[in-house]
């Protein structure tokens, strides 16, 4: 007998006779006490999120790519990595297009095979958007796509992420339903608190282990 | 020992718990680091609960979620595989470690890999996948910083969340400093810095990246991983095959089965809120995708889980969730710290469940290592009545050998046929008044003849000696007196 036949017959041996426990799940359990007036959803998660070292930012559908060029300026960042066929991503090629002394723009464009070392060496800056947010336990909704690929939010030291102020959610079973999770997961979903960091070493928080060092959520208040 | 020195990097045998744990107890620097580790780790979790209705009554429910996954294991786990598989997934089933290991080496001889970098995963641990996968010329390299680290010194994790706590930071300097010729300093920042400089490399050239799972959706076929450094993600995104191993039990029925055990997991583990990255993997990379592993491997692993599933009471092993919170809060893990118990999962949640892993035979001091306090069953997430599974497991230490419940492997590995004979004398005694009262007689009459040493328990208290007349004796003269 295979493996897996083995163990599937030993496991229903064990449960011979024995009848499945209900499903009793308190759904406002993980609800209530994760609630929050429409008023305090975005200062709750900026708060947590700040708490873990991320920077955050209101502004505008219109005025962000602006305020973007302003945040790439003083952090010195000579180039950013976007996905130029998104919306965002085209708005903020047209808004660099034809001026002189910004930083470079460069596309996800290619398998990353074709470019690991780039992306590794040469990339400090991404952004990408996001599917929303969580008051509850201050994260971005990630789902990266064929546009925005996996390691946009990733590699780059450096992770900008736009926010809709509309698309903030309670908590992650509200999400959960309202987007309506459980019918198509895609490759690689993630829930992002802030920028990576470790305790390993005397429990002495220190951010930038491995994923970026820096996670700047600009918030679109008017959308 | 000196407050300088090294914590000694030995293959620590389980077998040698007692042993292990006296040469612990000398080791000034270790329960230093470990007293303070575990001292912020409680305060942690208590401030990240402070709603006692919504802490205990999650806790229920977290018990619940995972019975309810257990009792319907098999179904789950043909489940879970079926819709993986329909993802795009390969999925693997192991009895043993060794199975699980040849599982990984072909997968990594068909794509001729010649460097792993492991992301943190106990299961591996429990396969010793990096001595294997080295044997085979290939190398594995740890990356998360805590397991990089005492990889880079030789040892085995002392924590199952925190698997370097028991050093600190100069210890670590002086690690980077020998082992890396880099230059000494105690800066976390630092030291973290040059983690991520040598690691960084390792992901971009590495063949394979190896997981482990916190949770396994059977409804969707969603692998779930939580972690705060970003490794995990870099480890399971970047190579072009990812082979994640878990153990059988890992399963949940339902998406929205996360939302409790997530918040139990990461807050009674380091009283955070939520990791950094709570990554949710379904497939490969599809067709049209430009990153992400061509490949994706789940190797579902047994090894013992199967034993502890069949006895309806040690079944409730399976619910841990691996959160640490009965380590942090266990008085005799926080004075010992991991290695001493030479096995993959220390403290509590280790001695009830290394046993099914490995056997009563090899870790036979394990279920009494405790002082039954009760700390662990209290804090525990998924509420694990972690001291009667101990009591029980002792029961099963002292079986007689031919006792015919066979329950589990090694099962009487302590059985002893001279105390044995001494219990049922003693029941003898107690069930016999006329025996009863010449054995109190002789015992009051000879009380000069008590040793005064008698073993261990005569290490710390002072030896038990008759009263002169039995209590019986006495009230009876009262009594005729009157
Ligand atoms: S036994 Fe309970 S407290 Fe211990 S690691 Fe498992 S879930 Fe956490």
């Amino acid at each position: 007998m295979s493996a897996k036949a083995n163990i599937l017959a030993k496991l229903r041996k064990s449960l011979e006779g024995t009848a499945p426990v209900a499903d009793d799940y308190d759904v406002d359990l993980v609800t209530r006490p994760w609630s929050y007036p429409a008023a305090e959803r975005i200062s709750r998660l900026r708060q947590l999120m700040e708490a873990v070292h991320t920077e955050t930012h209101l502004t505008t559908a219109a005025d962000w790519p602006a305020l973007l060029e302003k945040l790439l300026a003083d952090k010195q960042l000579p180039s950013l990595l976007i996905a130029p066929s998104t919306a965002h991503g085209a708005q903020l090629a047209a808004h660099f297009a034809g001026r002189e002394g910004l930083p470079r723009l460069k596309a996800y464009d290619r398998p990353v095979e074709e470019w690991k070392a780039e992306l590794f060496d040469d990339t400090p800056a991404s952004l990408t958007g996001t599917l929303g947010a969580i008051a509850a336990t201050g994260s971005l909704i990630l789902w990266p796509t064929r546009e925005e690929p996996r390691l946009m939010s990733l590699v780059p030291p450096v992770h900008f992420a736009l926010l809709k102020a509309s698309e903030v959610y309670d908590n992650f079973h509200e999400v959960q339903q309202k987007q309506r999770w459980a019918a198509g997961m895609p490759t690689n979903a993630l829930l992002v608190s802030g920028p990576s960091k470790t305790a390993d070493i005397e429990q002495v928080l220190a951010y930038g282990a491995h994923g970026p060092k820096d996670l700047v959520v600009l918030i679109l208040e008017d959308a | 020992m000196n407050s300088q020195a090294r914590i000694p990097a030995v293959e620590l045998s389980s077998r040698d718990l007692k042993h292990n744990a006296h040469n612990a107890l000398g080791d000034a620097q270790l329960r230093g680091n470990m007293r303070k580790a575990m001292d912020s780790l409680m305060a942690k979790r208590l401030a990240s609960m402070p709603d006692e209705y919504e802490r205990e009554h999650l806790r229920e429910m977290g018990n619940h979620v995972r019975a309810r996954a257990l009792s319907r294991l098999p179904e789950l786990l043909e489940r879970l595989e079926a819709n993986l598989t329909r993802n795009g997934v390969k999925v693997h089933w192991a009895e043993t470690t060794e199975e699980a290991n040849r599982i990984v080496l072909e997968i990594a001889e068909r794509h001729q890999a010649k460097q792993v970098i492991k992301g943190k995963s106990m299961v591996s641990e429990e396969m010793e996948m990096n001595h294997f996968l080295e044997r085979h010329g290939i190398e594995a390299l740890e990356s998360d910083m805590g397991e990089y680290i005492i990889q880079l010194d030789h040892e085995k994790p002392t924590h199952i969340i925190m698997p370097a706590i028991h050093k600190n930071a100069r210890q670590v300097a002086d690690l980077f400093h020998d082992r890396l010729g880099e230059p000494y300093t105690e800066d976390v920042d630092a030291l973290i810095q040059t983690g991520r400089r040598v690691l960084r490399k390792k992901f971009l050239e590495a063949d394979i990246g190896v997981s482990g799972v916190n949770f396994a959706v059977a409804e969707t076929g969603t692998l779930l991983l939580v972690e705060n450094e970003g490794n995990g993600r870099m480890s399971t995104t970047v190579p072009p095959v990812h082979i994640a191993v878990t153990g059988i039990e890992k399963v949940v029925e339902n998406l929205r089965d996360v939302v409790p055990l997530l918040s139990l997991l990461t807050r009674s583990a380091l009283g955070q809120g939520i990791t950094t990255y709570v990554n949710m993997i379904s497939g490969p990379r599809k067709a049209d995708e430009l990153d992400g592993p061509q490949e994706v491997h789940l190797v579902l692993l047994d090894n013992g889980r199967s034993q502890a599933f069949a006895d309806g009471e040690l079944r409730q092993t399976l619910n841990c969730i691996r959160c640490g919170a009965c380590m942090n809060h266990c008085p005799v893990y926080t004075r010992i710290g991991g290695q001493a118990y030479g096995t993959v999962y220390p403290g509590p949640i280790g001695k009830i469940i290394s046993p099914h892993l490995m056997g009563l035979e090899n870790t036979p001091d394990h279920p009494s290592a405790s002082s039954l306090c009760g700390a662990c069953g209290e804090v525990c997430p998924v509420k694990i009545p972690i001291p009667s599974l101990l009591r029980r497991l002792r029961e099963e230490n002292v079986k007689a050998p031919d006792d015919p419940h066979k329950v589990m492997r090694g099962q009487g590995s302590k059985y002893s046929p001279r105390e044995r004979l001494l219990w049922k004398g003693w029941r003898l005694l107690n069930r016999s008044p006329w025996l009863y009262r010449v054995f109190g007689f002789f015992a009051t009459r000879l009380r000069g003849l008590t040793p005064s040493n008698l073993g261990p328990w005569t290490q710390n208290h002072s030896a038990p000696k008759p009263a002169a007349r039995s209590l019986h004796e006495l009230a009876r003269e009262h009594l005729e007196g009157k």
